[in-house]
């Protein structure tokens, strides 16, 4: 479903990604981990095309992707999160889903209608599953930037699925994540993959890419060092050395604690 | 009495131009421009009530579709500049508009007379109103109706989905993108109907002031369409209809004993109610969408 082949991009003279390949089959839930700076962040603005390629290709679904600004891309089913959150802070949390219901199903002469007869029952009621994944049934006529920040992920983990998209792009979503908050995330992304969204998951706490990916590539310095079953990864001397390899802190993902 | 009615027009007028910038900068957009197309509005209709003798409505809607037309063009490149950029390229746009001006000279007969601008001498005897007849209080409800509706059907998109599209834009542009906004479209639009807006405004001034030239649309004039929302806010429009209403009702005309020392008087008195009650006067929103506009603490 989504293929990527020798994929770079190169900052000045930082080579952020280097002739990355990756291919993830629909129905995954695909990991892609590696230390802090090793290009996981540029491989999905790179999918999505916030940047533009330094070299290489993004296909979706058959179709050639480089050169597509982002919104066609989401419109062709690619949605992502961030690593950063980044809401519409002064938008209500009804506002932040309704505004990102931008499949080529939902563009409709009734954008400029007033909420209360401007939104369809289909998009009520689709808002109201959206806040339901997110529980966050009880807030949704509160600003965005009033939400505690576990709150906060889970609307913004909302607004990407608003868009009905084909491919979810996760960038550490569970950074900053209790335990208990972490195992109701891996909960909501199975949800989310079994109503037929493949996802691909970038992470840095171990616990939740082997809890529930199947397949894992490991960047670092730009290059993929490893591709495998969670198992394969984890056993891994090149992976092991380059988490090690880094400070202390980031070695320590690799033996399930945040 | 016609000396408060004529306040009364100018606040409705002030409203206007002071929209035509809100819209813009609900996705984030500074314009000092809006000047320009204040006066594209003003020349356009004038010309069309003067030398081509059209009535006063079609006349305004020609001068508001004439100026959104350029606002449109104006809307391409301006996406390409950000923040304090877009400000100067966009002060750019409205000189050139009032220089273009200060050089348009169209004179037809009419009578013993020649009428239409003027270059330099500026443009007079654009007097529909006068020649048809209307009273002071119909001129006032005429420029009221104009402003009522304009604050209505913004009043109206802020509750609709695509107002809240307007303000996602504003508040992060790489989020709105991600969740599948066309920001070309987005922007453009804001742009386009701020044009829109300021012609109305500019042809209602033309045709109640009677006579214009190009020292009516300097970049003051694009200050105080920007310094409208900034007082008043953008969480409503209302907000820029009090501070119009501050500005121009309680300021300008309240010290106008002053003379010139006024414009010193009316600045400080501004940053003085800027520094003393910033969150009065600047809602914490819109000095959020203010900073971004200007490339300030917005993000990457
Ligand atoms: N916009 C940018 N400009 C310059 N360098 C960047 C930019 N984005 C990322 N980089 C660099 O590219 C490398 C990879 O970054 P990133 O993809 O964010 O890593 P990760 O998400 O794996 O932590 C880092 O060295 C980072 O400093
Ligand atoms: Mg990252």
């Amino acid at each position: 479903m989504l293929e990527l082949r020798g994929l770079s991009k190169h900052f000045g003279g930082v080579k952020a990604l280097d002739g990355l390949d990756l291919t993830v089959n629909e129905g995954d839930i695909f990991g892609l981990i590696g230390p802090n700076g090793s290009g996981k962040s540029t491989t999905i603005n790179l999918i999505c095309g916030v940047y533009g390629v330094t070299a290489g290709t993004v296909h979706f679904q058959g179709d050639l992707m480089n050169g597509k600004p982002p919104h066609q891309r989401l419109r062709a089913g690619i949605a992502r999160t961030f690593q950063n959150i980044r809401l519409f802070p002064n938008l209500t949390v009804w506002q932040n889903l309704w505004v990102a219901q931008n499949s080529p199903r939902d563009v409709s002469a009734q954008g400029f209608m007033p909420r209360w007869f401007g939104a369809t029952r289909r998009t009520r009621e689709e808002i109201a599953g959206l806040l339901e994944l997110a529980d966050l049934g009880h807030k949704s006529d509160e600003l965005a930037s009033n939400l505690a920040f576990g709150e906060q992920r889970r609307l913004e983990f909302a607004r990407a699925a608003a868009a009905r998209p084909r491919l979810l792009l996760l960038d550490e979503p569970a950074a900053g994540m209790s335990r208990a908050e972490i195992d109701d995330l891996s909960l909501r992304i199975r949800r989310v993959r079994d109503s037929g969204v493949t996802i691909l998951l970038v992470e840095h706490v171990m616990e939740l890419v082997m809890g529930v990916t199947e397949q894992i590539v490991v960047l670092n310095f730009g290059h993929k060092i490893a591709f495998g079953t969670p198992g394969e990864v984890q056993r891994n001397k090149d992976v092991q050395a380059a988490y090690l390899g880094t400070s202390s802190s980031e070695s320590q993902p690799l033996d399930g604690s945040v | 009495m016609s000396y408060y009615l004529g306040l009364t027009q100018l606040i409705g007028i002030h409203t206007l131009l002071g929209l035509s910038a809100y819209i813009l900068m609900l996705t984030g957009q500074l314009s000092l421009g809006q000047a320009g197309f204040f006066a594209i509005g003003a020349y356009s209709a004038g010309i069309l009530t003067v030398i081509f003798e059209l009535p006063i409505l079609p006349a305004l809607l020609a001068g508001a579709f004439i100026a959104a037309f350029f606002a449109f063009f104006v809307g391409f490149p301006a996406l390409r500049v950000k923040g304090l950029m877009l400000v100067v390229a966009t002060i750019a746009f409205g000189e050139f508009v009032r220089l273009f001006f200060f050089n348009l000279s169209w004179r037809v007969p009419r009578g013993d007379i020649e009428v239409g601008p003027d270059s330099t001498n500026g443009f007079r005897e654009i007097r529909y109103f006068v020649a048809n007849g209307w009273s002071a209080w119909e001129i006032t409800a005429f420029v009221w109706i104009f402003v009522i509706l304009v604050m209505a059907v913004l009043w109206w998109t802020d509750r609709s989905r695509a107002g809240a599209v307007l303000r996602a834009v504003g508040e992060d542009e790489l989020a709105a993108q991600s969740v599948g906004i066309n920001l070309t479209a987005v922007k453009v639009a804001a742009m386009t109907a701020g044009g829109f807006i300021a012609g109305i405004g500019g042809a209602l001034y033309a045709h109640t002031a009677t006579y214009i030239d190009h020292l009516t649309f300097t970049v003051l004039l694009a200050t105080f369409a920007i310094s409208y929302p900034i007082l008043g806010g953008l969480s409503s429009v209302f907000g820029t209809l009090v501070a119009v209403i501050f500005i121009q009702g309680v300021l300008v005309e309240g010290l106008r004993f002053l003379g010139d020392w006024r414009n010193i008087v009316f600045g400080l008195l501004i940053i003085a109610a800027m520094n003393l009650k910033p969150s009065g006067l600047f809602d914490p929103r819109t000095s959020q969408l203010l900073k971004r506009a200007v490339g300030l603490g917005g993000g990457e």
